[in-house]
Formats: structure tokens, sequence, C-alpha cells
């Protein structure tokens, strides 16, 4: 066991996540392995020769827009499908062909797939019965599982009987009840409203971190998986395109796709002028031609084309070209301003019509802005908080 | 706003009901005729109830055609139920058309060629008719209509479900009896019953594949008839009216009782 897991465990709930970074670490041995696996139904490929490692005790997220693999990836691993091609291996054991009755993972589905004809007891009960656990420990089991979701008073309710939220309260608990090696999570949340949901996310942590086990969650909500997740897994029609913790997957993109896919990006084309260490230079021939300027070191040489990305918190929009550099600064023009409260979106039209976002927090309570409709700006960003993309 | 029913709805109504259900509430007051002439009332008795207990021949028919109904039922539930899950379940296998064309020919085919059919086949193998050549024929007929209503459940039923269970340690076998079989239960059951009421008042089919010695009742009820109605036909039919009247009143009451205890349940659930 790596030294990254033991400083996991002594975490406290509700504190800050400590330095937990199994991945970077050469001596640590994955719990989860894919190795070159492909899936096939028919002519239609869902997952392409893909390999990933996942590490014991991780929250792991796979993301992706619907029908790009990453269901079919979990149910590989719970036994559902079986590869057409490559090799599956939990705690170093072979997968494949094994049934998933046999196997250690445990899975919470996204439409629950409570029992109805069990109470919650019973549904909780099912898997412990079918290890032939003996009566004493299945009862004890139960209750534990039954407090670890505050539902101690339903104990008895059909699943009929339950909110939406409990519903899914009684789905993890079943799931886990027989301590998986692994727990699969299918869009747990996606049922929930809103404010729910983001309780839950935070409850799903809790629980992963007390339990000490590994989650590996499948979902379409890029806020979910930078919530919950150690790392996230980014996946477009069945390959990984990055593996990444929440933030370098934000901040440090290695492709449009990704930039994209997770939260909010303006995006520019460029040409490569000159690359130093730790720095590129660029010109966009967008709003009329600007230089760039980006502290980064790329593989690219001078005349190959590039993308800029760059976050809309990251723009600032002022009315006076900011003296303090000469790259990066755009003119624009407002041309519409979304007001969400605590931030308000400048949409500033360049010239030949290219938009770029740029997000305000609002700092102070003041119903007039200084900025307003139609008014000629500056749009601006230093040179670190902006990426260049080279696919 | 409510308004009382039209001349047009009243009589539409009436005229309806009169069609459907006179011939029978002549049948249930005739059978309570004192005189043994079927068309001439001479006052109420229960005379015909009693000479029908002591009549052989007609309750031995009624005991046949229980056995024959009740076994012949249980077993096209178990064929049919197999065959649903088949059709539903492996998308396509090779034959799949065929089976399922296969399955559901006898809903459609007459029921005089399914008859024959059976007759002849059963001649060729040289197969003694009587009580098992009729249940067999009606475990074939049946065995169709059960496949549909089971199937028609099937086709909603949540797959993860079964997952699920697999996924929680229980392996394919043991699933489809704790998991699956409960929840498909009532069409199950109906199915049952559809099987059950088919083979009951089936004449046609029994009839071609009888032989001595296995007389059911709507055979024994056509062949009495022939020779004029008695009254304690009427008195048998009402005796069956009246069953079947109980049974569906009974399994109609069940499911509105689940219905209203379950819609209660999920409205105390949504209420928290």
């Amino acid at each position: 066991m790596s030294t990254g897991v033991t400083e996991k465990t002594q975490t406290t709930i509700g504190g800050i996540r400590r330095k937990f970074a199994p991945w970077n670490d050469p001596a640590a041995v994955p719990l989860i392995r894919y190795e070159n696996v492909s899936k096939r139904f028919g002519e239609f490929t869902a997952v392409d020769n893909l390999s990933l490692d996942i590490y014991e005790r991780e929250f792991f997220a796979l993301l992706g827009p619907s029908g790009c693999g990453k269901t079919t990836l979990m149910r590989m691993l719970a036994g559902f499908e079986d590869p057409t091609e490559g090799r599956i291996t939990l705690g170093g054991q072979d997968l494949v062909g094994m049934p998933p009755y046999k196997r250690q993972t445990n899975m919470m589905f996204q439409s629950y797939a409570l029992f109805p004809h069990m109470s919650v007891w019973d549904n909780i009960a099912f898997g412990l019965k079918q290890d032939r656990m003996e009566k004493g420990s299945i009862a004890a089991r139960v209750e534990e599982m039954l407090k670890l979701v505050k539902l101690e008073k339903f104990a008895k309710r059909k699943p009929h009987q339950l909110s939406g939220g409990q519903r899914q309260r009684v789905a993890l608990a079943r799931s886990l009840a027989k301590r998986p090696k692994v727990l699969l999570l299918d869009e747990p949340l996606g049922a929930l409203d809103k404010k729910l949901r983001e309780e839950t996310q935070f409850e799903l942590m809790d629980i992963q971190m007390q339990l000490g086990m590994t989650f590996l969650i499948v979902t379409h909500d890029q806020e979910e998986a930078m919530t919950v997740a150690d790392r996230i897994a980014v996946m477009d029609h069945g390959k990984l395109i990055q593996v990444a913790p929440p933030a370098v997957i934000y901040e440090q993109p290695n492709s449009r796709y990704v930039a994209d896919f997770v939260g909010d990006v303006n995006i520019l084309e460029a040409k490569v002028e000159a690359i130093a260490p730790g720095n590129v230079s660029l010109y966009t021939s967008v709003g009329g031609g600007a230089k760039l300027s980006i502290a980064q070191n790329v593989e690219a040489k001078p005349g190959d084309t590039a993308f800029v990305a760059i976050r809309p918190e990251k723009v600032r929009v002022d009315l006076d070209p900011p003296a303090w550099q000469e790259a990066n600064c755009l003119r624009g023009e407002v041309w519409d301003i979304g007001y969400l409260g605590d931030l308000s979106i400048y949409h500033v039209e360049l010239e030949g019509g290219t938009r770029i976002k740029a997000a305000k927090p609002n700092l102070t309570r003041m119903v007039e802005r200084p900025i307003t409709w139609e008014d000629k700006v500056w749009v601006s960003w230093t040179p670190d908080s902006g990426v260049v993309l080279t696919r | 706003m409510r308004k009382g029913l039209s001349w047009f709805n009243t009589t539409s109504i009436a005229l309806g009901f009169t069609f459907l259900y006179l011939p029978i509430v002549l049948l249930v007051i005739y059978s309570f005729n004192a005189s043994r002439l079927v068309t001439v009332w001479a006052g109420f008795s229960t005379e015909w109830y009693w000479k029908l207990l002591q009549n052989d021949q007609l309750l031995e028919a009624a005991w046949v055609t229980l056995r024959v109904a009740f076994l012949s039922a249980s077993v096209a539930t178990v064929l049919g139920t197999l065959a649903a899950i088949a059709l539903t379940r492996y998308g396509r296998f090779n034959g799949r058309m065929l089976f399922s064309g296969m399955v559901y020919a006898p809903l459609v085919m007459p029921e005089v060629i399914t008859g024959l059919s059976l007759l002849l086949l059963f001649v060729a193998v040289n197969f003694d008719r009587g009580f098992w050549t009729i249940t067999l024929a009606h475990i074939t007929f049946t065995m169709c209509f059960v496949s549909v209503v089971v199937q028609s459940r099937l086709v909603t039923f949540d797959r993860s479900l079964e997952e699920a269970a697999l996924d929680l340690g229980c392996p394919p076998l043991k699933t489809f009896f704790v998991v699956t079989l409960p929840i498909i239960l009532p069409a199950v059951v109906s199915g049952w019953m559809l099987a059950f009421t088919l083979s009951l008042d089936d004449l046609v089919i029994a009839s071609f594949t009888t032989g001595p010695g296995a007389t059911t009742l709507p055979m024994r009820i056509y062949s009495q008839v022939r020779l004029g109605v008695t009254p304690e036909i009427n008195a048998i039919c009402t005796i069956l009216i009246a069953i079947v009247t109980v049974v569906v009143v009974i399994a109609s009451v069940i499911t509105k009782r689940q219905e209203v205890a379950r819609e209660r349940a999920e409205r105390l659930a949504a209420a928290g």
C-alpha cells in the first residue's frame, strides 16, 4: 500500500482532503485495471482499446455525453457485459468470464432497482442473505446501513412508500451492505432535484471516506464529477480523452473537447509564432488580429495552428485599454449581459462577429453597472490564465 | 356540471344490457320453475337443484371438467410463461419469428381445425383418447393466451431489477424465483385464470379429442339439450354463473383494494 493511501485515511470528515495521489506513485498497485479493453455491439464500438488504472480508496468519475461508452465500461466491471477484447482485473484477479453474482463489486442502479415486493430491510439484507451470512450478523449489518443512510424509521416500508430521495438512500445502503471492493454508481443522483442532489453529493463523499471504499461513478453531469471525484476520466466515442484530478481537468485541459465539455470556455484559433521555455507567442486573426501570449510549455513549432482556451471568469472587461500588457487584449462591444445575481456574464462581440464570454462577480450592491450594453470595451487576460491546445 | 342521461343514452344502455343479460336472467328464473316444461312458469321451486345432486352423469362430467381445467391451466401457465420469457428476453435468436408465430397461431386458428388436427395426431400415434387427450389439447390451445398475458407484463419489467439481484450475488435461476416471478405473479395468475375458464367452457376441441369415459360438462349439457332443455340444465348453468360471478367479483375487489392501498401509500410517501 502506498503512503498516499494512509494519508487519506487520516483525513477527518469535513476537513480538507489531504494530498491523495497514488496515481503519481510508481510503486502503487492499482485495484482495477482495464488493459486494452474493447467492446463492440455488432458494428458499433462502445469502448475502443482502452486502458485505465483505478486505485484503492479512490473516488473515480467517468464523465462524458450519453453514448460515449462510460456506462458500458462500468457494466463490464460489474459483469453485465464481457469485453470483446482485452482484460479487466480487480485486485489482480482476472474478471473476464466471471458472472456478476461472483464478483466483489456492487452497483447502485440509475433506476435504483429496488425490489418492489420487499421491505427496505429485506432489500438491504438481500445481498447478505445470498452470502449465507448468519442471521445475527445480517441484522447487525442492516441496522448499521440504515443508520448510515439515516433511514432507521423506514425499515418496514416498501419502496413505493418512500420518496425519491429515500429510495436513493435505500439503493445506496443495499449496494454498500456487502462491503464490496468497488462500489459502482450509475448516474446515482440523476433523478433527484438540484438541491437534494448537491446535498447527496457531499454525503456520498463522506460515506466513501468513512468506509474507505473505492467508488466508481458514471455521470454526464460535470459539476457532479468535479464535486465528488478524486480523478475524472473524460470520455468520448469509447476513448479516454483525459484522466486527471478535477482541477487539472478544468485548468489544464488537454484538448478542445475536454475544455468545452467541462465548464464554460472561450476558444480562439491562432497561429504559433514563437516558442520559448515556459511561454508561447501566438497571433490570432480573430477580432481584427491580436497578439497572444500564454505561459505554458507546448509541443508545437512556429507556424502550427493551435487553439487558445480561456475560461470566462479569467477574462477581464475594461472600458480603457489595459496599460499593463500588450498581448491578450482584444477590442469589442458589449452585445449582451446575463445577470445571474452572484455573477454577471458579459458577452462581448469582437470585430468580425466572434463573441467572448466574461464572468464578473458582483462584489458590491449596485443596480447600475459601469459597463453596459453597446459599450466599447477591451477584453484581456493574463498569460498564466489561458491554455494552448493543439488538438 | 353533471347532466342527467339523455333519452338516447338511456335507451342505448337499456337495449344493450337487455341484449346481453335477458337470456341469462331467463335461464336463472326458469331454473327455479316448479314445472317440468321450460317455457311455462308454475311457481317457485328448488326441486331441480335437488334432482341435480342425484344426477350422477352431470356430476361426473363436472368433476372431469374441473380436473381437466385445473391440470391443463397449470401446465399451460408454466409453458406459456416460459415462452413469454424467451420471446421478450432473448432479442434475436434463430427462428424467433417462427417461434412467436407458432405460439400465437392457436389464437387465430379456428377451433374446429385445432380439434381436428389434434384428433388426427392422437389417432396417428395411437394414443388412447380420453381424459389425457382432452387435457393435452387444452394445454395446447390455452398456452398462447397465458403467453400473451405474461408477455405484456414482461415488456414493462425493469431488467435492472434482475441485474441488481445478480449483482448482489444471487444466481440466475434463484433470481427468477425470488425476484422475477413474485413481481410478474399477478400476470401469471390471471393467465392461469384465463386458461382455466377457457378450458372449462370448451366444447369443440373437447368433442374432437375425447374418448369413451371422459365427457366434459359442456359436452354433457350439449348432448342433453339436443334431447330437449330440462330444468336441470338451467340449474347447473345457474350454478356455473354464480361461481364465475363470485370469482370475478372477488378478483376485482382484490385488485381495487390493492390499488387504493398503493395510492394511499404513495400519497403518504410524497407528503414525507
